[in-house]
C-alpha cells in the first residue's frame, strides 16, 4: 500500500520520533559517561598501583662487623650505598644486636633497593647518578637485581623512605578507630532508633528528633571535625590525633546511617508479631527485646555495616582533629597518635618523591578492596536474611 | 476462682528505666547538632570579636599570616560557589539523565546491574577521588589547554569542579530514579494514549511530576559539593582567587578551613579562628538546602500521597 | 440497525510470554456505535482494548498476532506508526489521570505537540470545544488555571475524555470509565457517552451488566480470552444464544 493509502501515514512524526531517538541517546550517554569514568577511575588506579605489588632487591655481600656496627654505610660495599635503601641499612647494626652470632660474617643477602632504583627498574622516571647508574647495570648483568613481592607495604608503618614504607600502622589505626566509632555508634543509634519506632509517642518530640537526625545526615563532613577539635580535643582534653578523638568524631557522622537503617528494619517487622507478644501477656519491653530485635537484626547490621564503610573512607574531619601525623610505628592503644588509611593515601599523595605515587594507588587499592567487600559483606546479608511477610 | 496479678511494681520500674535509656540515647543525636552548631558559634563569636563582621562577608583580601591580617571572604565564597557550579553542570545532566534511563528505558535486568555500578561511584571516598583529580585529570585538563594555547593551572578549578561533579552524580540519579519512578504509571498511559511519543511523555508529564523531588536532589547535590573537602583540598588552589576563569585556581570554604586548622598556630588566633567563621557560614547554608530539600520531598509525597520514598 | 464496519478484527492472538491471552478473535466493530466489552475478571476484555490502539505494544511480555484493520489498514503492518495510531484511537482510563497540570494545559498539551493548533486564540478555542464535548465547560471554565488534579474524581473523568477528544480522534476506547466514579458522576459520564457516539466510535470495557445494556449497542462477552458471543445489545441480555453468556447475564458465576 502506499503512503497516500495508508490513514495512519503521517508526515510530521518523522521529526517527533528524531527527538525521541535523540532523547533515549542522552540518557544512555549519561548513564555511559558515568560507567566509562568508573572505569577510567578504576583502571587509572590499578595501573598506577599495580606496579607497587612488588619492589626491586639487590643481592649484596653485607659484612657484620664492629665497623659496620657502628655505622651501617660500611656494611657494604661503598659504591653500592647509593643503590640500597638507606632505611634498610640502618637496620643491621639493629639485626647484629638482636643476633650476636651474625658478627665477623660475610653474607649475600638480598638488600631493599633505593626507591629510585625501583622507579628505574619500573620503567619510570627516576634520578640517578651516572656513576651509580653503571653500577646498576652490571648488577642487573649478573642478574643481582630483581623485584620481588612487596611485603613491606604490608608489613610497615609510614617512612620517609618511600621505598620502606608501608599501610599497616594505617589500617591499626583505621582498625582502633573504627572500633570505638561502631562501639559508640551502634548501640546508641539502635537506641534511638528503637525508641523512635516503639517507644515513642510520635508527638512533637520526636518530630523534632527525626528533623534532627535528618538534618545530622546532611551536614558536611569536616564540621564533625571542627566539633571533635572544639570538644573533645580542647574541651574534654583527649589526646590530639587519638584515635578516641577520630572515633568518636566518626561515631558522631555514622549514628544518622545506623538511626535510619534500623528504624526501616524495625519497620518492616509486621505488626502482628508485636501482637502475638501482647496477646501473650508480654511488656512492651519483652516483646521488642525478644521478638521484634531480633527479626530487625538482619537489617540492622546491614545499616551499620554500610555506615561503617562510609566511615572507614571518611578523610576530612580526622584531618581536623590531627590524625595525619607521620605514624611510623603501629598504634597500642586508642589513646597514642594514630592515622587512618584515607589519610595516609591523602599524606602520601602530598609527597614529591615519585615512589609515593604507587603507593598511594596501592593503598587505594586496597581500601577500595576492602570498602567493597564490606558493601558486598552488607548486599549478601541482605539477600541472605531477607525475609518476604 | 481468679484474680488479675496486682501491677508487678518492680517490672514497671525496669521497663521505665530502659525507656528512659532509650530517650537518653535518642538525645544524642540532639546533643551533636548544638555541640556542632554552639562549637562553631562560639568560636566564630571569638573571631568576630577581633575582625569586622562585614567585612569578612564584603571583603576581597584574605591574609591571615600578615601583621596587619586581613579576613575577606568573598574570593573564598566565589570560588566554592564557581567549583560548586562546575560541578553541578556536569552532576545533574548526567545524573538526571542516567535516571532516566535506569527508570523509564532500562530492562529489569539492566536495572539490577546498573544500580549497583552507580553505586560503587558513590561509595568511593572522596580522598581517592581527589587524589585522581590532582594526579590525572588536572595535569590532562593542563596539556589540553596547552594544546589549544591556553593557560591552565595545575591547580584549576576545572579540575577539581568536575571531579567533584563525578562523585555527586550517583546523589542526583539515585534520589531522582526514586522520584521518577514512583510517578504513576497511569500518568504515562494516559499521554501515550494521546499519541504523545515516549520522550515527549518523559519531558512533559513525567519529568514535571518528579520535579519536587528532583530540585530536593539538585540542593543535596549542591549541598554535598559546598562541603565536600578533600577533593578541593588535594586538587583546587591556596589563593583565594576573585576570578571568573575556571582555569585559574581557586580556593573554597573548606580547603581555609583545612588549612587554618592543620598549622601550629595558637588556638585562639584569629588565623585559626577564621576557621569556626567559614564553617559557621557553611552550616548555615548546607541546613538551610537540607531544610528545603525536605520541604520539597514531602511536597512531592503529598501530591501522590505516598508514605515513605 | 444499519451498521458500518470501522474496526475489523480478524484472527488476533495475543500472549503475555508463555501465557496466550486472547485466542482467535474476529469482530467487526461499527461506526458510531457504543460496543461494551463485558465479562469476568481476567477474561481478556481490557487486553482486547489494549489492542485496538496498540498500548500493548508497552508490555515487553506481549506478542500479537493477527489484523486489526480501521479504515482498511492492518494497524499492526510495518509500516504503521504506533504513535499514529494512538492519534487517531484515543483512550480513557479506569482511573481518572489527569496529568499535575491546569485543566488548561491537560487539553492543550496533546494538539500542541501534535500541530493540530498553534498555541494563542487558535488553541483557546479548541480547548472550550473540546471541554464542551465533554459536558464541563460550565464547570471549569472560570478555572481553566487550576490544577486539574484538585477536581472531583467525576470532573477529572470528564477532563481526561476532553483531553481525548482535543486530539480528534475517529475512535475513543474507554476502561472501565465509571467504575472509579460514585453514581451521579456515573451517570454523567454515560450520558456524555450517548452524546460522543454520534461523532466517535466507542468501545468501552464495562463491569457493569446494566451499563452495558443502559448504552450499549453491542455487547461481546468474553471469558477467558475467548470471544464467546457477540451481537446487539438486546439480543444478548434477552436472548443469549450461548448458555455461557447466558449464566454470565443471570449473575451465576463472574
Amino acid at each position: 500500500m502506499s503512503k497516500e493509502m495508508n490513514p495512519f501515514y503521517d508526515p510530521s512524526l518523522k521529526k517527533r520520533h528524531l527527538k525521541d531517538k535523540l532523547f533515549k541517546y542522552f540518557t544512555i550517554s549519561s548513564l555511559s559517561i558515568s560507567l566509562i569514568f568508573l572505569a577510567i577511575f578504576l583502571g587509572d588506579m590499578i595501573i598506577k598501583g599495580s606496579s607497587a605489588i612488588q619492589q626491586t632487591y639487590i643481592q649484596v655481600e653485607v659484612s657484620y662487623n664492629e665497623k659496620s656496627k657502628k655505622s651501617y654505610r660500611k656494611a657494604v660495599e661503598r659504591k653500592y650505598i647509593n643503590l640500597l635503601s638507606r632505611a634498610a641499612l640502618r637496620e643491621i647494626p639493629m639485626k647484629m644486636k638482636n643476633n650476636p652470632s651474625l658478627m665477623g660474617t660475610k653474607k649475600l643477602v638480598w638488600m631493599l633497593a633505593d626507591d629510585q632504583v625501583d622507579m628505574y627498574m619500573k620503567e619510570y622516571y627516576y634520578k640517578i647518578k651516572s656513576r651509580d647508574l653503571k653500577t646498576l647495570k652490571a648488577l642487573i648483568g649478573d642478574s643481582r637485581v630483581e623485584k620481588k613481592f612487596n611485603t613491606i607495604f604490608f608489613t610497615h608503618g609510614d617512612s620517609k623512605t618511600p621505598e620502606y614504607s608501608g599501610i599497616l600502622s594505617a589500617m591499626v589505626g583505621t582498625i582502633l578507630t573504627l572500633i570505638v566509632a561502631m562501639a559508640v555508634a551502634f548501640p546508641i543509634g539502635v537506641a534511638t532508633a528503637v525508641y523512635l519506632e516503639e517507644f515513642s509517642s510520635h508527638g512533637k518530640w520526636s518530630q523534632f528528633l527525626e528533623v534532627n537526625i535528618n538534618n545530622l545526615a546532611a551536614i558536611p563532613s569536616i564540621l564533625f571535625g571542627l566539633l571533635g577539635l572544639a570538644i573533645f580535643i580542647n574541651l574534654f582534653g583527649f589526646p590530639r590525633s587519638s584515635a578516641l578523638v577520630g572515633g568518636l568524631t566518626l561515631a558522631l557522622m555514622t549514628l544518622p546511617i545506623i538511626v535510619v537503617s534500623s528504624r526501616a528494619a524495625l519497620r518492616s517487622v509486621p505488626a502482628s508479631i508485636r501482637q502475638a507478644g501482647y496477646g501473650l501477656g508480654l511488656t512492651k519491653v519483652q516483646v521488642v527485646k525478644d521478638h521484634v530485635l531480633p527479626l530487625a537484626f538482619p537489617g540492622i547490621m546491614t545499616g551499620s555495616i554500610i555506615g561503617l564503610a562510609q566511615a572507614m573512607g571518611e578523610t576530612a574531619p580526622l584531618i581536623i582533629v590531627g590524625m595525619i601525623a607521620f605514624i611510623p610505628d603501629s598504634p597500642s592503644s586508642i589513646m597514642d597518635a594514630a592515622t587512618v588509611m584515607p589519610a595516609q593515601i591523602f599524606t602520601w599523595a602530598g609527597m614529591p618523591e615519585r615512589a609515593y605515587i604507587e603507593r598511594t594507588a596501592a593503598g587505594i587499592l586496597v581500601l577500595l578492596t576492602v570498602l567493597i567487600s564490606l558493601n558486598a559483606l552488607a548486599v549478601i546479608l541482605r539477600k541472605k536474611f531477607e525475609v518476604k511477610w | 476462682m481468679q484474680t488479675f496479678e496486682t501491677k508487678n511494681r518492680n517490672r514497671h520500674i525496669q521497663e521505665d528505666m530502659i525507656k528512659y535509656a532509650l530517650i537518653l540515647a535518642a538525645t544524642i543525636s540532639i546533643l551533636t547538632t548544638f555541640g556542632i552548631l554552639f562549637s562553631i558559634l562560639f568560636e566564630a563569636i571569638e573571631f568576630f570579636k577581633l575582625k569586622s563582621f562585614v567585612y569578612f562577608f564584603t571583603g576581597t583580601e584574605w591574609s591571615p599570616g600578615t601583621v596587619d591580617s586581613k579576613f575577606g571572604a568573598l574570593p573564598i565564597f566565589a570560588g566554592t560557589f564557581i567549583i560548586t557550579l562546575i560541578a553541578m553542570s556536569v552532576a545533574l545532566p548526567i545524573g538526571l539523565g542516567s535516571a532516566i534511563f535506569m527508570s523509564e528505558y532500562a530492562t529489569k535486568t539492566q536495572r539490577t546491574i546498573l544500580k549497583p555500578l552507580l553505586e560503587v561511584l558513590a561509595g568511593i571516598p572522596t580522598v581517592v577521588y581527589g587524589f585522581f583529580a590532582a594526579i590525572t585529570v588536572a595535569p590532562f585538563i593542563v596539556n589540553v589547554c596547552n594544546s589549544i594555547g591556553l593557560e591552565a593551572s595545575f591547580n584549576s578549578a576545572l579540575a577539581s569542579g568536575v571531579v567533584m561533579g563525578i562523585m555527586i552524580i550517583p546523589v542526583i540519579s539515585s534520589l531522582s530514579d526514586d522520584v521518577i519512578t514512583a510517578v504513576p504509571d497511569s500518568l504515562r498511559k494516559g499521554s501515550l494514549a494521546l499519541g504523545m511519543t515516549k520522550s515527549e511523555t518523559i519531558k512533559d508529564v513525567v519529568i514535571p511530576s518528579a520535579m519536587p523531588g528532583i530540585i530536593s536532589a539538585a540542593l543535596l547535590g549542591i549541598s554535598k559539593a559546598l562541603g565536600e573537602t578533600m577533593i578541593v583540598v588535594m586538587a583546587a588552589g591556596l589563593r583565594p582567587n576573585l576570578s571568573w576563569n575556571i582555569l585559574e585556581d581557586m580556593t573554597t570554604v573548606t580547603v581555609r578551613i583545612v588549612d587554618s586548622l592543620v598549622g601550629d598556630q595558637a588556638f585562639n588566633s584569629p588565623a585559626t579562628l577564621s576557621a569556626f567563621a567559614l564553617g559557621l557560614a557553611l552550616f548555615v547554608v548546607t541546613l538551610t538546602l537540607n531544610i528545603v530539600s525536605v520541604r520539597m520531598i514531602q511536597k512531592f509525597k503529598e501530591k501522590y500521597k505516598m508514605s515513605s520514598l | 440497525m444499519k451498521k458500518n464496519t470501522k474496526i475489523n478484527v480478524k484472527d488476533l492472538n495475543l500472549w503475555y510470554g508463555e501465557k496466550q491471552a486472547l485466542h482467535n478473535l474476529d469482530v467487526k466493530l461499527y461506526e458510531n456505535k457504543i460496543t461494551a466489552l463485558i465479562g469476568p475478571s481476567g477474561c481478556g476484555k481490557s487486553t482486547f482494548l489494549r489492542c485496538l490502539n496498540r498500548m500493548n505494544d508497552l508490555v515487553d511480555s506481549a506478542k500479537i498476532e493477527g489484523n486489526v484493520i480501521i479504515d482498511g489498514k492492518n494497524i499492526y503492518d510495518k509500516d504503521v506508526d504506533e504513535v499514529s495510531v494512538r492519534k487517531r484511537v484515543g483512550m480513557v482510563f479506569q482511573q481518572p489521570n489527569p496529568f499535575p497540570k491546569s485543566i488548561y494545559e491537560n487539553i492543550a498539551y496533546a494538539p500542541l505537540k501534535h500541530g493540530i493548533v498553534k498555541k494563542g486564540s487558535e488553541c483557546d478555542d479548541l480547548v472550550e470545544e473540546s471541554l464542551h464535548g465533554a459536558g464541563i465547560w460550565d464547570e471549569v471554565k472560570d478555572s481553566l488555571k487550576e490544577p486539574a488534579t484538585g477536581l472531583s474524581g467525576g470532573q477529572q473523568q470528564r477532563i481526561c475524555i476532553a483531553r481525548t477528544i482535543a486530539v480528534k480522534p475517529d475512535i475513543i476506547l474507554m476502561d472501565e470509565p465509571t467504575s472509579a466514579l460514585d453514581p451521579i458522576s456515573t451517570e454523567k459520564i454515560e450520558a456524555l457517552m450517548l452524546e460522543l457516539k454520534k461523532k466517535y466510535t466507542i468501545v468501552t470495557v464495562t463491569h457493569n451488566m446494566q451499563q452495558a445494556a443502559r448504552i450499549a449497542d453491542m455487547t461481546a462477552f468474553f471469558h477467558l480470552g475467548k470471544l464467546i458471543e457477540y451481537d446487539e445489545t438486546e439480543t444478548i441480555f434477552v436472548n443469549p444464544k450461548e448458555k455461557k453468556t447466558e449464566d454470565y447475564i443471570t449473575g451465576r458465576f463472574g
